[in-house]
């Protein structure tokens, strides 16, 4: 790949992180009350709220928090949650991670199922077993994290198939992955058999190469492209979707975080959860975008 | 299969409507005796022959367990078009209850309907305005090109990559927790605008670039339209893409509302919608002892499934227009 465009794209990917993060700061800051209002309707002292308040540093006028912040997050240092007394860095990083688990194991589920029956299904298009995937498949498309992850959970309780202990990464990851898996069954479908009726696979066709190579490596080949283009979708949608998953199943990601920490009014918290997310969601667009680029000469120029 | 889904959607909008009449009860009032009790069965037959469609009436036996059985000694006929309902019993034999009730007697129908009208609502409006600011800045900035051009698009990048969710669960905390439903649903739906616009944006703007270099346009130049005008000329051509635009936003607003107010950061409480009903599902011994909370999961899968019929996702499931395939010629039907 293209070096300066990369190191441009990097660059941009930060200055994007950093600017959201701020950005979450500052909305956070407008919400009413701030990290010492619990203490102050619980009845702490003032003297130990005006010490927390200066820790904080709430004392201070809100432009040098705010530069405070920009520079600390320069510095990897996101300050310390009010909420949990520790440092927003290592909390974010441990919930963090495991949100990028959740998605990680939803997108690998998602990919060997999904193309490899999309393959399937697109070059055998009358076989009554590829009617069946694709009616299933629009099917389990129609079930957004949120249906999907309270149906998994359903099934677990009434049959006792699944297991619905919390911490297990089963069930999440396939009410994540399964409608991802969908999507990109229905993508590696449609494009096995544009690919399969393109003029160059017919000659190959009739200059005998065995069908089986002719789908999954020539046809397999050209269908990369559309198929890797919606990646860096696939990544956006699983990390708004693990939101959902994260509640029901009660998988402590980053979303759990985000919620409790906008309810204790926690504004580094928020800001750092933003921070995380928009560090977690540009290196999958990056990632996705260096895919595309290996797969299509042609975006490595002009993107 | 779109006819179908059409008639579905329109169903929908019907019953969410009209949701105040067709509702048998009231969505918030409490029926003490109701605590999750299941839904009531339609008879049409019982010992003594057929009769109009009629209900038993629900005994509580036992409160600990939540046992309910019907109380089949008497026939509950329905009333239709009574008290200013399509249909309802008469008020001494309890609450009429298609859905069964939650976990503080409420009536879930109800519920569900009144729902539909936020989740429906917001998503539509939602998706309107989306349209409606992705129309507006596409068509520009595909008109007048140049520098503005630049800066509409970069921003339409920048949005498409931002962590949307956190974004609207920030944005959605700046205000205090226990708001105005209305203030909710104007909110939210102006959020889901301004996360929405940029794919619309961009589709817009790449057909206004193009039909801006056509015949058409140079000859309303030529006769003195102003940009405008010329735009008012231009913005027909993206009529279609933003007719498909519309019903490709909507399921994926109406599941971006549900998983807020899931969370919590939508409309919960007295009032919620699809979303905020399937809080109270949430747990497993609800989801043991009371399934039918799982109502609005259904509701859900069932009107995205339509809308993703209507917008054809996936309608190749016949094979269609026969072309021919590399498949023909290296494996010959048997």
């Amino acid at each position: 790949m293209n070096l300066a465009l990369a190191i441009r794209r990097v660059i941009a990917a930060l200055l994007l992180v950093i600017t959201v993060s701020a950005a979450a700061f500052v909305l956070a800051r407008l919400a009413p009350g701030d990290e010492t209002t619990s203490d102050f309707i619980a009845g702490v002292d003032p003297a130990t709220i005006a010490r927390k308040r200066e820790r904080l540093g709430l004392d201070r006028p809100f432009a040098v928090q705010l530069a405070t912040y920009v520079w600390g997050i320069l510095r990897l240092d996101l300050g310390e949650s009010a909420r949990f007394e520790r440092p927003v860095a290592s909390l974010v990083a441990e919930r963090g991670a495991n949100t990028a688990r959740l998605a990680f194991a939803a997108l690998l589920l998602a990919t060997v199922l999904g193309l490899p029956l999309g393959v399937l299904t697109g070059a055998h298009a009358r076989w009554w077993g590829s009617r069946l995937i694709a009616v299933m498949s629009i099917a389990v498309l129609a079930c957004p994290p949120l249906v999907a992850a309270l149906g998994l959970l359903y099934l677990a309780v009434s049959t006792g198939w699944l297991s619905a202990a919390p911490g297990h990464l089963f069930v999440p990851a396939l009410a994540l992955g399964l409608p991802v898996a969908a999507s990109l069954e229905r993508l590696q479908s449609q494009a096995t058999r544009d690919a399969m009726a393109a003029p160059d696979l017919l000659a190959a066709a009739a200059r005998g190469i065995p069908p089986r190579r002719l789908v999954w490596v020539h046809a397999a080949r050209q269908s990369l492209r559309p198929v890797l283009g919606v990646y860096g979708i696939v990544i956006g949608s699983l990390f708004s979707g693990s939101l959902a998953v994260e509640f029901v199943t009660s998988w402590p990601g980053l979303g759990r975080l985000m919620y409790d920490a906008v309810r204790a009014g926690d504004v580094r918290l928020v800001a750092g959860c933003v921070f995380a997310g928009g560090v977690c969601l540009a290196v999958g667009n990056l990632v996705a975008d260096g895919l595309r680029a290996w797969a299509d000469p042609r975006v490595r120029e002009t993107a | 299969m779109r006819r179908l889904a059409a008639w579905v959607l329109g169903g929908c909008a019907v019953l969410a409507a009209a949701a105040p009449w067709i509702a048998p009860n009231d969505p918030v009032s409490l029926f003490a005796d109701r605590a999750f009790a299941p839904p009531m069965a339609w008879h049409l037959r019982d010992a003594e022959g057929w009769h109009a469609p009629f209900v038993y009436r629900q005994q509580l036996t036992d409160r600990i367990s939540r046992t309910y059985v019907e109380d089949r000694q008497q026939r509950v006929p329905l009333r239709w078009f009574s008290a200013g309902r399509v249909v309802a019993i008469d008020p001494g034999a309890g609450p009429l209850l298609w859905c069964g009730a939650d976990a503080l007697g409420r009536d879930l129908c109800a519920r569900l309907l009144h729902g539909a009208r936020l989740s429906l609502g917001v998503a539509l409006l939602g998706a309107c305005g989306a349209l409606l600011l992705g129309a507006i800045l596409g068509a520009a900035a595909g008109a007048a090109g140049g520098r503005f051009d630049t800066v509409v698009m970069t921003v339409a990048d920048f949005v498409l990559v931002l962590p949307i969710v956190y974004l609207v669960i920030v944005l959605r905390a700046t205000r205090p927790l226990v708001i105005d439903t209305a203030e909710v649903f104007v909110m939210m739906s102006i959020l889901f605008a301004i996360a929405a616009w940029p794919d619309v944006a961009r589709g817009v703007r790449a057909i206004v670039a193009t039909e801006r270099t056509r015949d058409y346009a140079e000859a309303a130049r030529a006769a003195g339209a102003g940009p405008v005008r010329l735009i008012g000329h231009l913005v027909p051509a993206a009529y279609g893409f933003l007719r498909v635009e519309l019903v490709l936003l909507m399921p994926a607003l109406l599941v971006a509302e549900s998983t807020l107010s899931f969370v919590g950061f939508g409309f919960d409480g007295a009032s919620p919608s699809w979303g905020g009903l399937l809080k109270d599902s949430e747990t497993l011994t609800a989801m043991y002892s009371a399934p039918w909370l799982l109502l609005p999961a259904v509701a859900l899968f069932v009107v995205v499934l339509a809308l993703q019929a209507l917008s054809g996702a996936g309608a190749t499931i016949s094979p269609g227009v026969r072309r021919a395939s590399a498949v023909d010629i290296a494996a010959p039907r048997r």
